[in-house]
């Protein structure tokens, strides 16, 4: 198995850091895991993205151009990367601020409008972690369990009481994911 | 204790350099490299190992601390990105004229001048072909992996150690920036003893030992670069690594080091389905460069493609070391564009199948 993932969207959102609780999930299960960031002047407000590669084997380039999964959190993002998902991929966008959904008839295409129910729960931080809950019933590369001993790894001790809340968000995300078309 | 972690690969050379008992970091921050000293500051290596690290008031500053570290024996490193390593390039030169061991880390950058934050490979002729003035090398080391990030750095002292010469890791703002799984090896104790010519102290059981790269005297200094030469030879001797991938039955090689290598991997693979027997030869030291190999192989190739961040700068160690053999290719993207495997596996089979030209 091998999985190449972008996470995109604005800085801020947290698509550095899902990026990095993913590739420590895959630790997790003894897959190697690469974690490739946009990296530049960018702050807060710009734009991030970050290339996540998953796999069984050694992974060769970690830099790509063509991915099995795009996680699109904003416009400019979905704009740019709606191209470089594979034939046959998938591609998983919040629908918050979108203008011009997807519109490509050869790839699965969910919404998970992660934004708006952050809000309605206990901390809007928790953002990316509904989004990565989609993702992983969309895809489920890697073990709930080993997403939850990737938390523990990757976040500092004293953010250990937040990880229910983190469990929580990602359990929402796996239920609000909705297919929006038929391949 | 060995320990597993998913790190940043100058985030792995911070941590590397901890465990391998270095003494001293002197730096001062520039992106893309900006890590390796905010992980040391964090980090705090000194109540961990002793270990000192100190933030220069600039990177003239810093070399000339690990000119004095390592005058005094100990295992000293800087690091700093491709404007920064052009400071250094006077101290270098001193330190490898007075013949000590030290480690310096490039994460380049593109450039000339102050260039980009973006990654590339162009600083490939200052670093392998001496970079300060006078004749003298660098023993240059290029990871392609965060763990090889971890891993060269105890490998650059020891050889810095070994040949009494200053060694760079030779690497860029890609793999300094990306996260991959890394073994880190147990401590490794800072040294006790420290070597002869150290200026340790005066004992009143031997000479006081100087540490100078001057010498006025034109027949010593002639003595003195031909010692140099013999040493870099041996070094080319002993101390060629590479790599080589899909090769046995390769009639097109792509040669690449660090993050070009990583994607000329794949592009091997892309060029295999499209039916192009294509191989990869990885060189791990640029200097000593691995010429044999490549003049071993030449005549049963049919072309060499050298991928680098950069207009062609490794080609030409590339030509030099085929003489003619077989035809040499160079393919590189500028100004912190990486390019892609399919990129490269469509440049491999244009440029030398005919078709779409990629000039």
């Amino acid at each position: 198995m091998t999985e190449e993932i972008i996470i995109a969207g604005f800085g801020g959102q947290g698509v550095l850091s899902m990026g990095k609780i993913l590739a420590y999930s895959g630790i997790m299960q003894d897959q190697e895991v690469s974690w490739m960031p946009s990296y530049g002047p960018e702050m807060r407000g710009g734009t991030a993205n970050v290339t996540v590669i998953l796999s069984d084997g050694p992974i060769s380039s970690p830099i790509i151009n063509k991915f099995d999964t795009a996680i699109i959190l904003n416009q400019q993002s979905l704009d740019k990367f709606e191209s470089f998902v594979k034939p046959g991929g998938v591609l998983i966008y919040d629908g918050n601020g979108i203008t011009r959904h997807p519109e490509r008839t050869d790839i699965s295409v969910y919404r998970v409008d992660a934004a708006e129910e952050a809000s309605k729960m206990e901390s809007a931080k928790i953002f990316n972690m509904i989004v990565l809950g989609g993702y992983l019933k969309v895809k489920p590369v890697v073990k709930l369990d080993n997403v939850v001993r990737g938390l523990e790894k990757s976040l500092p001790s004293r953010h250990h009481a937040l990880i229910p809340l983190n469990e929580k968000a990602i359990k929402r995300g796996m239920e609000i994911i909705r297919q929006m078309n038929s391949i | 204790m060995k320990e597993l972690k998913l790190m940043k690969g100058n985030e792995a050379i911070a941590e590397a350099a901890i465990r391998a008992g270095a003494d001293g970091y002197f730096g001062y921050p520039i992106t893309p490299q900006s890590e390796v000293l905010e992980y040391l500051m964090a980090e705090k290596p000194h109540e961990r190992t002793g270990m000192i690290v100190l933030q220069a008031e600039s990177e003239i500053a810093a070399i000339n601390m690990v000119y004095g570290g390592a005058a005094c024996g100990r295992k000293v490193f800087t690091s700093s990105s491709s404007p920064g390593i052009s400071l250094k390039q006077e101290g270098l030169s001193y330190i490898a004229g007075a013949e000590l061991p030290c480690l310096v880390v490039n994460v380049v950058r593109g450039g000339p001048g102050l260039g980009t934050i973006q990654p590339a490979q162009s600083d490939y002729f200052q670093a392998t072909k001496g970079g300060g003035h006078g004749d003298y090398r660098l023993i240059v080391l290029a990871p392609a992996s965060v763990q090889e990030m971890a891993d060269f750095v105890e490998l650059g002292f020891d050889l810095a150690f070994k040949y009494r010469n200053p060694a760079m890791i030779l690497t860029d703002g890609a793999l300094g920036q990306m996260m991959e799984k890394v073994w880190l090896r147990e401590h490794k104790p800072r040294m006790t003893e420290f070597p002869a010519w150290a200026t340790t102290g005066k004992t009143p059981d031997r000479e006081r030992n100087i540490i100078t790269s001057l010498d006025l005297d034109s027949a010593r200094q002639e003595e003195f670069n031909l010692k140099l030469q013999a040493k870099y030879n041996k070094m080319g001797e002993e101390e060629v690594r590479y790599e080589m991938t899909d090769c046995d039955d390769a009639e097109f090689l792509l040669v690449a080091y660090g993050t070009s290598a990583r994607i000329c991997q794949k592009a091997v693979q892309l060029a295999r389905k499209k039916g192009i027997r294509a191989g990869l030869l990885r060189p791990i030291t640029l200097f000593p460069f691995p010429k044999k190999p490549l003049k071993e192989m030449a005549s049963r190739l049919k072309g060499i493609l050298s991928v680098e961040m950069s207009t062609g700068q490794m080609v030409e160690d590339v030509l030099l070391a085929v003489n003619g053999q077989v035809r040499v290719e160079h393919y590189g993207r500028m100004g912190g564009i990486i390019p892609s495997p399919d990129e490269i596996a469509d440049v491999l089979e244009h440029k030398f199948t005919g078709g779409k030209n990629y000039e």
